[in-house]
């Protein structure tokens, strides 16, 4: 046998033959192969051990297993995205219910904002656009086609349909299509092609909301049938009459866009635009006005004609018969009378008799061609409530053979009666587009899943001479198509719906553009903007017109519409007056709610009404003295029914509101609209009435009981009076143009005589900030309180959305806040129940103040002041003691109270796969138990400083917009650097309106407010900079109005 | 200094060593039985601190804050009223044995035990709040300035918080230290007196004390010394709980007034929960010979004149707040907790601290035994409110009107609480049982001073115990 030896001591030990003896135990020498088998053979001992070990083993390692992360990188790296860099593409938001000219930001080809496309006349977005983002990602949205409930191929699906269109077609069988408003150029192309090849289809055009009334009064009165477009910029009197043009009525962020420009004292303008809001509700718009007279719905035709009457007889006009009105409107008439041509009146009401009047206001005020654009026509709403009703009754009557709806939710939005509903299921052929199994698509065979907006192409024209591209942004994420793809395959067109449009602007448009090179020039340019502007409308093909001719020759016959004459002479047909009956009940839309499209977006709906600030739910909204002299209380529940429907509902005791007057807001109790939204607030379709063919909103009689149960209301602010504090000032235009300190002398005293005055070394000290030093301006004046900016903050920052009971326990996550008081002149104070207070809106977010009482009382230096002058949060820093919230006096700060993120409860955004791609990937989200709040966009200031830096030059001013400042449509918000002098910021810090919240704590805060002016004066509008000093007195007013 | 014609008869029934010695340690001799009382006690705290501590604190760490009542914009609630007050009661048993001990007044000596057991257990309590109070409390240690800084952060010292961490585990670390030395000399006696595990015990307990004329001398020098160190602390940890509100910008909390008001209370609201805490022994153990009438006199005494700094520092608060014309502070003192939503937790606040002691003006009441027990309860109820108006209402309703908001706790915050006063149960009960109740020494000392005590009587004592082995 081989002697193994390992070294040379050992060698020697081998060589003299004393090797070692193995150890006892593993000993083999002198054993048989059966004895070495069982001295090794393992026993139950050995068992039990190894499978003990083993399962604590296994326990241990897979306790410890980290989850499995999916990042996988691009193989080959697709055009134009380079990771961490946002690419932004124009498109246009264009669903039939909100309109908006966007510019999308794009990360990683996940799109993660919108923002507002600078070059549309009005850039700005509301609520609804900014929080729309999520709905691309809404994992409630139609995943598939499917018909009777049961998935089918959308190639299937389109086959099938066009099979039954043949049929009925051969037959002869009425189909009706019904689609709200398409304004797409190449869409109406496309569906003329399919009335031509399908002539028994019948295309009805329905709106979520009806605005027919508008469209009937300018053919009463001009003989076209046409929402015109109105400038409320001309406009240095504004009379709004139950029309929320700030918050829902018709184009509200243009509108507020418009207005905001007569508002605007930053800028060298002396004056100010007038607004009086005639209204029974306190709308959003409401809120604004400078003088507000609280009437009853009934009334409004009354107060319209006799505003009519008031003006026909002084223009020389013949004027209406109307009973009497107590009403005094003679401020009104007066101003109008004095700024004709530069006046505006609006009536949100959908009566034609009410919108004939104010059309022949504003005709015989001269405004036509310059606050009202009768050339420059508004395409949106152009559906007609007489037909759709027509359509439903042919259906109901079993005349028709199929129905299409497209991008619509009658069975919500309007009132279907029984009957009808059960009529479609007799149907031989129902299509629904639809992008989710609502209240309509759930009720036919066929429905076809519509992709979201920001998956489609398309163009739009809002207006008769601007047009609008719209361009995917993110690869179709289901299998849904856009309704544009059925018609071209009905029709048998070739390529996609991309080069549908694009040959048709080729066809239609180019020719109408100059200064391109060549049409692909003008195209990706087009592409790029987002907008062309046609500098004449191109003509189009609508077989609708021979329609319209034809029923013009009708009416000539008897009476011609398009006039003066016109409308006196059919007065009796079109005012239809009213006494007013008790309780009148009337259905309002929310300002982020308004039809309930969007209700399943938990932005949405966690975003405060800017009037009520209640979240989560709809409610009956009566006035303080109607809730005295009924006994109603916040919250108490009541029944309020009429014609067979009724609704349980919560009381908010709204000041403002007309005191028989009641009010509900649509847009809730929506049943299809997904997990988010179902079963929020109910449904007031079922009130609704059909007055004169059309959907009528207010002048319920409905009737209202206690029914003894209470709800809770989640609101984010519960106290609305400002306690007699300067928290917002407050002056009128008269005192402004004396003195544009008056309201802000604190301000002055404070610069005065406090600032420099402390017991300690802490203060300002411009050599902290050697570089940049950030500030922001928030002109009081132009904030309309629409929310925007809320809702960008939340998408820009990922902030959590916590659902009501956690909004009732003030946990809300929000940054930024919009603070709404109610005032009212001293005088008034008498009357213990607030009948017409004033509003005022004040956004707070971190002051980032340069003295911040929050920095100093972290123990762990969480919250730290950076060297340009941010209160920065370090949030893996933060323990969560939530000093620094207690301390903060602007109460911003916001804790993590649960982990809201990947916390099971919490299921609105964070803990859905999908949902979760709309997280801004520059922000991180914030683990349970730490303190965040606004941080001025950080991300967007350190991405703005790496690109100048990149490009070796300064930093613009304006170069930087937070997405407050961005998402705001009337430009209230400023952001920049206070070291720069030629900044705005610094500017508008130097205002004699400007003023720090709460400066008199010396908390130094780096963002300031712009005192509000009201006009409540009859002084002159005028926008030349000081040109009469704004003197004028009694007699020359008089002279003026003689 | 100890002047019976002054003070009376601190220890009543002409006791010898042995007695003194007997009486105390009756209840935890071998053979003594554990009375009913004590255990429906025990179970009940135990099961108050066993859901509280042990089932909703495991909660709250696991699920977040949000369990309890907190919002924005009352971001400290329920957690941070009981921290304070039980600070507060936590403050008596070092105070009224340092100051009595540093000021010489002997009739101390029955009572500072008890009272400083008190401490420890009511520290610990309070202690727990700051920690389960924070939002990641797994990352806690980020508030102590340690040495290997591997964060490469520092803490921040302006923060009151961060001092308040440093106050008040340095006041538990030397009542705890304080409590301890003046039991050595006890233990020692406990250890003679048993056998077995007990003795091995308290053999260790007692660090070998046996009694040399050397060894009493340091033991009275160390007593001195580490008293005389923690009497500023008395004084300290209060006050710089009081910098927790006085230092923020809030109207209601940022008060130059709050550190004495905070430490008067805390004396105030400790002294009342010592009365309630002698009554009980006393009662139970019959020790009324030790805790005599005069003893529960000489503390009511003190609370009526505590009460009356209390009463004025009410009435100062207001006058400031008036006379300050500022809309914020006049809000919260003249609005609020005169006539608005908190005039109820006020005006308790008020007559339970400032108008119900001042009973004690009546001698019957003092030597009411009964009446005592129920103003000291009361006077726990009304600090507790006092409190309560300084948490909740300045940040309730603050600067922006917009923001505010009502506060309710929620059962996870009651739970805790109750848990709390488990705690302190437990605490008080396991001390009442296992060791010496009163400073045995001391009350020897006392007990010689006051009589004629002969040495022949000691002397006879001695013998009689070595007959007895």
């Amino acid at each position: 046998m081989k002697k193994y030896w390992r070294s040379l001591e050992e060698y020697d030990i081998v060589r003299q033959g004393n090797m070692p003896e193995p150890t006892e135990e593993f000993s083999t020498e002198g054993l048989t192969a059966d004895e070495i088998k069982n001295k090794y053979k393992a026993n139950r001992r050995d068992f039990l051990k190894l499978l003990g070990f083993s399962t604590a083993y296994a326990v241990a390692a897979t306790s410890c297993q980290q989850p499995v992360r999916k990042a996988i990188p691009y193989l080959v790296r697709p055009e134009n995205v380079t990771p961490g860099v946002a690419n932004y593409y124009s498109t246009v938001m264009n669903d039939g219910y909100t309109f908006g000219s966007l510019l999308l930001k794009v990360r990683d080809g996940r799109p993660i904002k919108v923002e507002p496309n600078d070059l549309a006349d009005y850039p700005g977005t509301n609520a609804i656009m900014q929080a729309g983002i999520l709905d691309l990602y809404d994992t409630a949205r139609l995943q598939y086609s499917s018909k009777k409930g049961n998935e089918i191929s959308w190639d299937k699906a389109v086959s099938e349909i066009k099979a039954k269109l043949d049929e009925l077609n051969a037959a002869g069988e009425k189909v009706y299509l019904i689609a709200s408003t398409v304004n797409s150029p190449s869409f109406k192309k496309l569906l003329i092609g399919f009335v031509e090849k399908y002539p028994n289809v019948e295309i009805v055009y329905a709106d979520p909301v009806d605005y027919s009334a508008i469209k009937e009064a300018y053919k009463n009165l001009t003989g076209k049938e046409i929402i015109p477009s109105f400038r409320f910029d001309k406009a240095k009197v504004i009379v709004g009459i139950n029309a929320d043009f700030l918050g829902t009525w018709l184009s509200p962020v243009e509108f507020s866009a418009q207005y905001a420009k007569g508002r605007d004292l930053t800028k060298g303008q002396k004056a100010l635009s007038k607004h009086y809001q005639v209204e029974s509700i306190m709308s959003l718009t409401g809120t604004n006005a400078d003088e507000r007279i609280i009437i009853k719905p009934a009334e409004e035709l009354k107060i319209v004609a006799k505003l009519y009457n008031e003006i026909a007889k002084v223009t020389g006009k013949a004027t209406v018969n109307a009973p009497k009105c107590d009403k005094d409107i003679s401020k009104i008439v007066k101003d109008l009378l004095k700024h004709k041509g530069q006046s505006l009146v609006v009536s949100g009401t959908n009566d034609t008799g009410i919108q004939t009047l104010v059309a022949g206001i504003n005709k015989m005020l001269d405004n036509y061609g310059k606050t009202v654009d009768t050339a420059r026509t508004f395409n949106l709403y152009q559906g007609g409530d007489k037909k759709l009703g027509e359509a439903f009754e042919q259906i109901k009557n079993g005349k028709a053979g199929g129905v299409m709806v497209m991008n619509i939710n009658p069975f919500y939005e309007y009132p279907v009666d029984d009957k009808t509903k059960a009529a479609f299921g007799k149907l031989k052929l129902s299509v629904a587009f639809a992008d989710r199994n609502d209240e309509t698509a759930s009720q036919m065979t066929y429905v076809l899943a519509n992709s979201h907006y920001l998956e489609s192409w398309g163009d739009a024209q809002p207006y008769s001479d601007t047009f609008m591209l719209q361009q995917p942004v993110i690869n179709k994420l289901w299998d849904t198509h856009q309704p544009e793809e059925f018609f071209m395959k009905v029709l048998g067109e070739s390529g996609d719906y991309q080069s549908y449009v694009q040959k048709y602007w080729e066809e239609t448009l180019y020719p109408n553009a100059a200064g391109y090179n060549g049409f692909t020039d003008f195209w990706v340019k087009s592409l790029q903007n987002g907008i062309f502007k046609a500098t004449m409308t191109p003509a189009e093909p609508t077989p609708a017109d021979k329609k319209n001719e034809d029923k013009t020759a009708e009416l000539k016959a008897e009476n011609v519409p398009g006039g003066f004459a016109y409308v006196v002479n059919n007065q009796d047909k079109l005012l239809k007056f009213n006494k007013p009956q008790g309780e009148e009940l009337v259905i309002y839309q929310k300002v982020h709610m308004q039809t309930g499209k969007y209700a399943n977006n938990p932005w949405l709906q966690e975003l405060p009404d800017p009037v009520t600030k209640v979240v989560w739910d709809n409610y009956v909204s009566v006035s303080p003295k109607y809730a005295e002299e009924k006994g109603l209380k916040q919250e108490d529940v009541v029944k309020v029914s009429y014609n067979g429907y009724e609704v349980e509902l919560p009381v908010v005791i709204q000041p403002g509101q007309d005191n028989s007057t009641i009010a509900i807001a649509m847009g809730y109790g929506r049943k299809g609209a997904g997990p988010i939204g179902d079963g929020i607030g109910k449904a007031v379709t079922g009130f609704i009435q059909i007055k004169d063919g059309k959907r009528f909103y207010s002048r319920i009689p409905a009737k209202i009981e206690k029914t003894g149960k209470t709800y809770t209301i989640a609101s984010t602010q519960t106290h609305h009076t400002m306690e007699g504090r300067d928290i917002v000032r407050e002056t009128t235009l008269e005192n402004w143009k004396k003195d544009p300190t008056h309201g802000n002398e604190k301000h002055q005293y404070y610069l005065k005589k406090l600032k420099g005055i402390t017991l300690y070394k802490h203060g300002y000290n411009p050599e902290d900030y050697p570089g940049h030093h950030w500030g922001m301006s928030i002109d009081l004046n132009k904030c309309t309180g629409c929310s925007a900016c809320i809702v960008a903050c939340q998408v820009e920052n990922n902030i959590a959305i916590v659902g009501k009971d956690e909004v009732k326990k003030k946990r809300i996550m929000h940054w930024l806040r919009i603070d709404r008081y109610y005032s009212q002149e001293e005088n008034e104070l008498h009357s213990p129940v607030q009948e017409n207070p004033e509003v005022v809106h004040q956004p707070v977010m971190c002051q980032h103040c340069d003295n911040a009482p929050c920095e100093n009382v972290c123990p762990v230096a969480a919250t730290p002041h950076t060297r340009e002058g941010l209160n920065s949060m370090a949030y893996n820093r933060c323990i969560g003691t939530r000093y620094c919230m207690n301390n903060c006096p602007y109460k911003v700060r916001r804790f993590n109270w649960y982990n809201f993120v990947e916390g099971g409860d919490y299921n609105y955004l964070f803990n859905d796969e999908i949902k979760r791609m709309v997280l801004n990937p520059d922000v991180v989200v914030r683990q349970r138990g730490v303190v965040e709040k606004c941080t001025m966009c950080i991300q967007r200031i350190q991405e703005g400083k790496l690109r100048a830096k990149s490009e070796g030059r300064q930093l613009k001013d304006g170069e930087i917009k937070l997405a407050c400042e961005q998402a705001c449509p009337t430009g209230a918000i400023t952001f920049g650097d206070m070291n720069n002098p030629e900044s705005r910021v610094i500017k508008l810090f130097d205002d004699p309106r400007a003023y720090g919240l709460l400066e008199e704590l010396h908390t130094l805060p780096s963002v300031v407010y712009l005192t509000k002016v009201r006009n409540k004066e009859h002084v002159d509008f005028d926008y030349s900079i000081d040109a009469h000093g704004g003197e004028h007195t009694e007699g020359h007013r008089e002279e003026h109005h003689g | 200094m100890y002047k019976k014609e002054v003070r009376g008869e601190l220890i009543l029934g002409n006791k010898s060593y042995g007695d003194i010695t007997k009486d105390i340690l009756r209840h935890q001799e071998a053979g003594a039985k554990t009375p009913l009382w004590w255990w429906i006690a025990f179970i009940i705290s135990f099961i108050l601190m066993s859901i509280g501590l042990g089932y909703f604190v495991p909660l709250t760490i696991a699920k977040g804050i949000g369990i309890w009542g907190n919002n924005n914009q009352t971001a400290w609630g329920w957690a941070i009223i009981n921290f304070v007050w039980w600070i507060g009661i936590g403050h008596a048993g070092t105070a009224f044995s340092i100051f009595l001990l540093v000021l010489r007044q002997k009739w101390r000596t029955s009572i500072n035990r008890a009272a400083e057991a008190m401490t420890i257990f009511a520290v610990l309590a309070a202690g727990l709040f700051p920690a389960i109070h924070v939002g990641r409390p797994w990352d806690e240690m980020f508030i102590f300035p340690y040495g290997p800084n591997s964060r490469g952060l520092w803490v921040n010292w302006n923060s009151p918080l961060l001092w308040d961490v440093i106050a008040i585990s340095t006041y538990l670390t030397t009542s705890a230290l304080f409590w301890y030395i003046g039991m050595i000399p006890d233990f020692a006696t406990i250890r003679d007196r048993s056998k077995g595990l007990k003795k091995k015990i308290f053999h260790a307990l007692s660090l070998g004390f046996v009694g040399h004329l050397k060894t009493w001398r340091r033991f009275e020098d160390a007593v001195i010394i580490i008293g005389g160190l923690a009497a500023p602390l008395v004084i300290s940890v209060h006050s710089i709980v009081s910098t927790d509100f006085s230092v923020s910008v809030l109207p209601g909390w940022h008060e130059t007034i709050f550190p004495p008001f905070f430490v008067v209370g805390a004396i105030f609201s400790g002294f009342a929960m010592v009365l309630t805490l002698m009554i009980i022994i006393r009662k139970v153990y019959k020790l009324h010979e030790y805790v005599t009438d005069d003893h529960l006199d000489a503390i009511a005494r003190i609370i009526m004149f505590v009460s009356l700094i209390m009463g004025s520092a009410y009435l100062i608060e207001e006058f400031i707040a008036y006379y300050s014309a500022s809309p914020f502070e006049k809000h919260v003192f003249l609005e609020m907790y005169l006539k608005g939503d908190y005039a109820l937790p006020y005006w308790g606040m008020v007559i339970f601290n400032a108008f119900v002691p001042q009973l004690f003006w009546f001698k019957k009441i003092r030597r009411s035994l009964l009446a005592l027990f129920i103003i000291s309860i009361i006077i726990n109820i009304g600090m507790w409110l006092e409190r309560y108006n300084i948490v909740i209402p300045p940040t309730a309703q603050d600067f922006l009107p917009a923001n505010w908001g009502e506060y309710s706790p929620t059962k996870v915050d009651i739970w805790i609480y109750l848990g709390t006063l488990g705690l302190f149960g437990v605490g008080v009960l396991l001390f009442m049982r296992f060791l010496p109740i009163m400073a045995m020494n001391e009350l020897k000392q006392q007990a010689k001073r006051q009589t004629s005590l002969t040495v022949e009587k000691s002397v006879y004592d001695i013998f009689e115990k070595k007959l007895i082995k």
